[in-house]
């Protein structure tokens, strides 16, 4: 998988590392996409942990309240975030 | 579809919340499964009786929301509107409360008179949750009833409350709850509505939900506007909604939809504040301590391999074996038929008999499949419900995703026999799964190019006369070519054909896993077994009709008719001088001839199917009873004059069975069917197939078993009783100047060739279209006999050798296959990048 190209401060779920924690700020994608993020309770301001990326590094898991996600990085990339404090 | 008598019940609800068991739980063992107008969203649907009366049930497909954006919300919220169901009954995951309540909100947005089943609230105990359902109930508005769908908790509860919802909206209906605070955007609501209002035409619609969905801009909301009012009445209020929603949007620097899921998430908040309690913090559940080893980046790969191992062991390899099992079953019951039908005559037989044995036949291959697809099926099921399906999704999708196919198509291709041996029809059933209907409809055409277990012995055969010093690495060549023709002809579709089908974000939920029970998993299993012999028995039937005709179609010329005749008669005539003098002579010949010579061919293949020193001695019996008189004469042990009878009629025997191959030859070659295959030669022969091999290619379309079987009847000389098929087809293509190339013509053929019947009446239930399943036949077959073609004409040009194309052909398509998937990842990453710098 080539480098995901750097983009001054803002990160998105796409760069968080397995274990991190985040907190959902935007959604830039549009669409079915977008209402599904929602359905699936991705809401800005919600807190979500990454579990794991696949073996193949795409997709990756999500964890949020008791319900795991998957989705692939090409959506990810669309979910801006920011840090919380690291899982105690 | 019209209301039935009594009362009318609609069940929504979320994915994973459990909402098909609990509507098995509520109507029993009286279901039926039918299409949604148009679409191939399968509308279940059954009924119950309770002290009142009837009660019609639908499930609907599970949805997150009620937006227009997938087909299945589409369907659900097309049936809510338009039929109106008398009670919905609103199933959430109770241990997922927060989500579920989402979809309650718009459901009751929608007017919908409801019930709120608290589903699977074991779990939510399980994880120690607590939930006041008399104060979630009353902030609701709503009856709420706590179920157990999986251990059938909760039934009569429910089915009380339906009826009590039911009862009270006839007797003192109520206007629906106003449950959500759009806040600044209530006045446009109104505004909105107020609007609406003047309009008799969507005075049916509930107002407040059309103004937000309007307001939203939700396409299917606007469309029905359209439809209602005329183009003309519709414009001027789009106009004026799309300046109410610009207005907004730019005062609140957001768009409307986003808001209003604001909105419901802080109502959701409120509704559920004091409402839930509880809950433990940080432990691990146990679906995440099984997730880490299982879907564990080092070990997930072995997990999914045992799991692939296992189901085809179980399924595949023991169910093949039961088959061994059920087949003298079915061979039995031809027999029975065979009996019934007017018996063979010498040489001709009626034509009553020869089509009752040919449809037994045709039946009989496709019931022969009956248990493999049972334990097939029931293994699918267990992977469902305990959850797994959605992770090997997810272990797989990259690769898959690549070629435009969907990390769910991992199943149904391992169905159709990636490697060897398996089924198409299976495969193509299970698609119905994949939620994103382009990688959908790929998965659909490429799982007939998997190695299904018809396609095994016509791969045997040609590996044992053009391939014996290269078998083994022939059997790599093509136990792996199904998988690098499937990718590349995934990509191509969904890059041409396909590129219009809808898709659908892969985002969802990894359930919790479930022990599969019982039930759930029987009641699947016999469902879509049943569902098989019902669609593809029927129609392979029809076929194998019109296969007949084909084949027996003009039939002999009298010169050729006479011609047999005469030497029939003449065989007779041998046998009867053979017994002249012989004591039998009176019982073999006359009009007990060809009674007795029927009567030797039943018990020889009796004997044949006879398994076991028991069963050859209730045959025995079986025939001394029949016929006590013929008895000695087919057996070999009896006195020395029944011995001389039986030799001699074993010659006759043999020579008709000779005369009738003969006969059987030449009528197929004078048929329509032999007519189609040479009037096809002028193409096929760049494939280097003649006739006879385009004969038994057309034949396989009605059950793939049979084009080695029509190869038998069509390379039958009948000069040397004892070489094999395999001999006798080498000999007479090699004659030819055929070598391993058209072998290798014919395997690329048979690798690319059109799925058999039974799969393409599949492919029109999956995909709901004649256009589609003329597709899948007419695609793979330009596509296999191009790449035959010019694998066979290259070939010839350049002198190869048989195994010199296959793997120049191999490794081309591999080579292909490792340009294309890392172009397409160069183009992912191109895209992702490019969006990037513009968010």
């Amino acid at each position: 998988m080539s480098k995901m190209p750097e983009r001054g401060g803002a990160q998105t779920l796409n760069d968080i590392r397995p274990g991190g924690r985040v907190r959902i700020h935007r959604h830039h994608a549009e669409a079915a996409v977008r209402q599904r993020l929602l359905d699936l309770g991705l809401m800005p301001n919600v807190v979500v942990t990454v579990v794991r990326s696949a073996p193949l590094n795409d997709p990756i898991e999500l964890k949020l309240e008791a319900s795991s996600i998957t989705l692939r990085r090409h959506e990810a990339i669309t979910i801006e975030v920011t840090s919380e404090d690291s899982e105690s | 579809m019209s209301k039935r008598d009594g009362v009318l019940v609609a069940l929504a609800g979320q994915q994973n919340a459990g909402k098909s068991t609990l509507f098995n739980v509520l109507t029993g063992a009286r279901q039926h499964v039918a299409n949604y107008p148009g679409v191939t969203v399968d509308k279940k649907y059954g009924q119950y009786r309770d002290a009142v009366g009837s009660v019609y049930t639908v499930d609907l497909p599970g949805t997150y929301s009620l937006t227009s954006f997938s087909l299945e919300e589409r369907v659900a919220r097309e049936f809510l509107l338009g039929d109106r169901p008398d009670v919905t009954v609103n199933v959430v995951d109770a241990s997922n409360l927060r989500r579920s309540l989402h979809l309650t909100l718009q459901i009751l947005e929608m007017e919908l008179p409801s019930v709120l089943a608290l589903n699977m609230m074991d779990v939510a105990e399980g994880r120690g949750l607590q939930i006041d359902q008399s104060l979630l109930s009353e902030r609701l508005q709503l009856p709420v009833v706590a179920t157990v769908g999986r251990k059938g908790q909760g039934r009569e509860a429910l089915r009380e409350a339906v009826r009590a919802e039911a009862s009270r909206q006839v007797e003192t209906p109520t206007p629906p709850p106003v449950l959500v605070d759009y806040g600044p955007l209530e006045p446009i609501i109104a505004q909105v509505q107020q609007r609406l209002a003047r309009f008799k035409a969507i005075a049916d619609l509930p107002q407040r939900w059309l103004a937000l969905e309007l307001l939203e801009g939700d396409s299917q909301a606007v469309s029905i506007l359209v439809e209602r009012l005329g183009e003309a009445a519709a414009r001027p209020l789009r106009e004026a909604i799309g300046s109410l929603i610009a207005e907004f949007e730019q005062q609140q620097d957001m768009e409307i939809s986003d808001y209003v899921v604001g909105c419901r998430d802080r109502a959701v908040e409120r509704l559920l504040d004091g409402v839930l309690s509880g809950g433990e913090q940080g432990r691990k559940t146990l679906t995440e301590r099984v997730d880490r080893v299982v879907l564990n980046r080092w070990l997930a790969p072995g997990f999914l391999l045992l799991t692939v191992f296992a189901i085809y062991q179980v399924s595949i390899v023991w169910g093949y074996e039961l088959t061994n099992v059920t087949w003298p079953y079915l061979a039995k019951g031809r027999e029975l038929i065979a009996g019934l039908l007017p018996s063979a005559h010498f040489l001709v037989d009626p034509y009553v008999r020869s089509l009752g044995l040919w449809l037994v036949d045709s039946a009989n291959t496709l019931l022969n499949y009956v248990p493999i697809f049972i334990i097939l099926f029931a293994c699918i099921a267990i992977v469902e419900d305990s959850g797994y399906m959605a992770r090997i999704a997810f272990i797989l999708d990259k690769v898959l995703h690549r070629f435009g196919l969907h990390g769910q198509s991992t199943l149904p291709l391992i169905l159709g026999g990636v490697f060897a041996g398996g089924c198409a029809v299976p495969g193509v059933m299970a698609t119905k799964g994949i939620p994103d209907n382009r990688a959908r409809m790929a998965t659909i055409f490429t799982v007939p190019f998997m190695n299904c277990l018809a396609k095994v012995p016509l791969y045997t055969l040609l590996l044992g006369i053009f391939f014996v010093e290269h078998k083994s690495l022939m059997m790599f060549y093509i136990s792996t070519m199904t998988i690098v023709f499937a990718l590349l002809v995934a990509k191509l579709l969904t890059k041409t054909v396909l590129s219009g089908q809808e898709t659908s974000p892969f985002v969802m939920e990894l359930p919790h896993y479930h022990l599969p029970t019982f039930n759930g998993v029987a009641r699947r299993a016999i469902e879509r077994t049943w569902q098989y012999i019902k669609k593809v028995g029927t129609v392979v039937l029809a076929v194998a009709v019109v296969v007949f005709v084909l084949l027996h179609l003009p039939g002999l010329p009298e010169a050729r008719k006479a011609h047999f005749q005469q030497e029939a008669e003449a065989a007779i005539e041998r046998f009867e001088q053979a017994l002249a003098g012989n004591p039998y002579r009176e019982i073999a010949t006359g009009a007990n001839l060809v009674p007795l010579i029927n009567y030797y061919s039943d018990y020889k293949r009796a004997k044949l199917n006879a398994t076991g020193a028991e069963a050859s001695q209730r045959v025995t019996e079986r025939f001394q009873a029949r016929n006590a008189d013929f008895y000695p004469l087919v057996i070999r042990g009896g006195d020395r004059d029944a011995k001389q009878a039986s030799r001699a009629l074993r010659t006759l025997a043999r020579e008709r069975q000779k005369l009738r191959l003969q006969m059987r030859e030449e009528r197929i070659t004078h048929s329509i069917l032999g007519t189609i295959g040479r009037g096809m030669e002028p193409i096929t022969q760049f494939a280097g197939f003649d006739w006879k091999i385009n004969v038994a290619l057309l034949a396989s379309f009605a059950a793939r078993e049979s084009s080695v079987a029509t190869l038998g009847v069509l390379f039958q000389q009948g000069d040397d009783e004892n070489q094999t098929l395999e001999e006798r087809m080498g000999q007479e293509t090699r004659e030819g100047g055929a070598t391993a190339l058209l072998a290798v013509s014919m395997i690329l053929f048979f690798a690319l060739y059109p799925p058999c019947l039974a799969t393409t009446m599949m492919v029109k239930v999956q995909t709901g279209s004649y256009k589609w399943m003329a597709f899948s036949i007419i695609f793979p077959t330009i596509l296999g006999l191009a790449v035959s073609s010019a694998v066979y004409s290259i070939g010839m040009a350049v002198g190869a050798t048989g195994i010199e194309a296959m793997s120049a052909v191999y490794w081309s398509a591999f080579v292909l296959l490792l340009i294309v998937g890392l172009f397409s990842d160069r183009q992912a990453s191109r895209l992702l990048r490019q969006r990037f710098s513009e968010g």
